[in-house]
């Protein structure tokens, strides 16, 4: 099942095209990569999902994307309820200057009905038990989030999004600011997160893309040349550009 | 001829250190001197007590206390819209050429010469609204010279929150506003209270705006209500080194010195709140 169809979608910044005509399915409970040269639109993209590219002065848009059937271009969505169903997380880890308990519970502040303190408890030992962080930190929740390592801070994120039971998560370079070790650990927790999250991941490390997801879209000058199952993608490639991009030849 | 590097650093040297010792030297000279002869005026009378025989004998009571309503007027005139205002411009306004103008007409108030907004506050709050010569003139003018202080110091505060933090707040499903209320204000408090500050040192320590819309040159009791008149520190201060003969010198720089510590201890109030949150800053 899709989770996210895109049909003839365009976006525009000023008279600059940054998206031409993509048509893309991304399937729930998968892992889909999108690679691509610097500016070649994947964040862009990413963006659109969320409409986080709203924020931007002089962006168009046209075409359709339908987030679990529902045209998310309509002017009458409910942004609050699109961003809560997608999260996304960023390049650089940015927990909110807070403890790291209220990092977590900011969501249900923002979107909560008063919800009771041994309620929101269980919901920060949940979020931090899905990103396998609750034992190192059970202990110093009130910590500020700021003095976590950068690894720590990504996968809190990731939990603030869990908290907000977000079903699809946006990843934006996930690990780009993260060792390799911890981009190791964060890649087994993506996996781990797809049996329940749909995950979109944009990431400019091919082998990475090649590691962790199941399927694979490559876009070159704002155009999706080719999406298909990761394996396929980059060991036969039916596209000259990809084929030239995923050996090396440019990018 | 080749310039030696050594000695063209000496010579830049030479005249940096002289300007910098062209703006040390007097502003000390002005503390120690005021200090040296106004610290023996001060004692619990003089701070307590109403002044007595023209002005030539007992305290100086009613202008500090004249001073603190009008500058607690100010404040609470001018701190909600100059927030407001701040919000505004930075968190809504779009950047085209309108809002340019209204930023950079904003920062150039902060520049009118005070005696223009005491001209004002007398023709509009005086004169055509009829408060009179008193307290909510002379608040609402010292706020309207502060605005555009508050106004841009906030500005520059709620700007130095990190754009990240704005979009997590909105990819997390936040309104706008509950972005702002959330996270931007929060970490904007302590720029905000900065600002807040130094324009109310700044309120104190004027003369000219409160020249016509409240200062009364000699009240000896406390006023009753915002549309009375009152003495104000830096009026008085004016009164009894021009226009009243044979003042004694001890009195005027006693005087002097109370309004100089006040005015110090409020951006002493700014400098600690500063130093405390660049220690916290987390980002």
């Amino acid at each position: 099942m899709e989770k996210i169809i895109t049909k003839n979608l365009n976006l525009w910044y000023g008279d600059f095209q940054a998206l031409k005509n993509v048509n893309s399915g991304f399937k729930a409970n998968k892992i889909t990569a999108i690679i691509g040269p610097s500016g070649c639109g994947k964040s862009t993209l990413l963006r659109v999902f969320n409409r986080m590219n709203d924020l931007i002065e002089g962006v168009k848009m046209n075409g359709e994307i339908l987030v679990e059937g529902e045209n998310i271009l309509n002017p009458d969505i409910d942004l609050v309820n699109l961003r809560k169903k997608v999260g996304m997380v960023f390049q650089r880890p940015n927990p909110f200057p807070l403890s790291i308990y209220e990092n977590i519970v900011f969501g249900e502040k923002i979107h909560g009905d008063n919800i009771k303190k041994d309620k929101l408890y269980d919901i920060v030992e949940e979020s931090l038990k899905s990103v396998l962080l609750w034992d190192e930190l059970k202990d110093r929740l009130n910590k500020s989030a700021m003095k976590l390592s950068l690894e720590q801070k990504q996968r809190l994120c990731i939990a603030r999004l869990i908290a907000v039971k977000s079903d699809i998560l946006l990843m934006d370079e996930p690990c780009s600011a993260l060792d390799p070790q911890s981009t190791a650990r964060i890649e087994e927790l993506m996996r781990e997160l797809k049996n329940n999250y749909t995950i979109i991941i944009v990431t400019h490390n091919m082998q990475q893309a090649a590691r962790v997801s199941d399927n694979t879209g490559f876009m070159l000058f704002g155009e999706l040349v080719e999406f298909r199952d990761t394996h396929e993608i980059f060991t036969a490639p039916s596209d000259k550009r990809t084929e030239d991009y995923i050996t090396g030849r440019y990018g | 001829m080749k310039r030696n590097p050594h000695r063209t650093q000496n010579i830049a040297f030479f005249f940096l250190l002289v300007a910098m010792l062209l703006i040390v030297v007097p502003v000390s000279l002005i503390v120690v001197i005021i200090i040296q002869k106004g610290l023996p005026a001060i004692n619990w009378q003089f701070l307590s007590d109403v002044p007595r025989q023209g002005m030539r004998a007992g305290g100086i009571f009613p202008a500090i206390v004249g001073t603190i309503y009008l500058v607690t007027g100010a404040i609470i005139f001018a701190l909600p819209i100059g927030l407001l205002a701040a919000i505004y411009l930075s968190e809504y306004s779009k950047d085209n050429p309108l809002n340019r103008i209204i930023k950079l007409a904003i920062v150039n108030l902060a520049g009118v010469p005070s005696v223009v907004y005491g001209l004002f506050g007398l023709a509009l709050f005086v004169v055509f609204f009829k408060f009179g010569a008193s307290i909510l003139s002379g608040s609402l003018t010292l706020g309207i010279m502060i605005l555009p202080i508050i106004i841009t110091t906030s500005r520059e505060a709620l700007e130095s929150v990190p754009q990240s933090f704005r979009e997590v707040s909105l990819s997390l499903g936040a309104s706008k506003w509950q972005t702002i209320r959330h996270i931007v204000l929060p970490n904007a408090i302590p720029g905000i209270l900065t600002g807040t500050i130094l324009g109310l040192g700044r309120a104190a320590g004027e003369t000219a705006p409160i020249l016509f819309t409240v200062a009364a040159f000699y009240l000896p009791q406390l006023p009753k209500s915002i549309f009375d008149q009152a003495m104000a520190l830096p009026y008085h201060l004016y009164v009894i080194s021009t226009q009243v003969p044979n003042v004694d010198e001890k009195i005027r720089y006693g005087t002097a010195f109370v309004l100089l510590a006040l005015v110090l201890f409020m951006n002493l109030v700014a400098i600690i709140i500063r130093y405390k949150f660049r220690k916290k800053k987390k980002w």
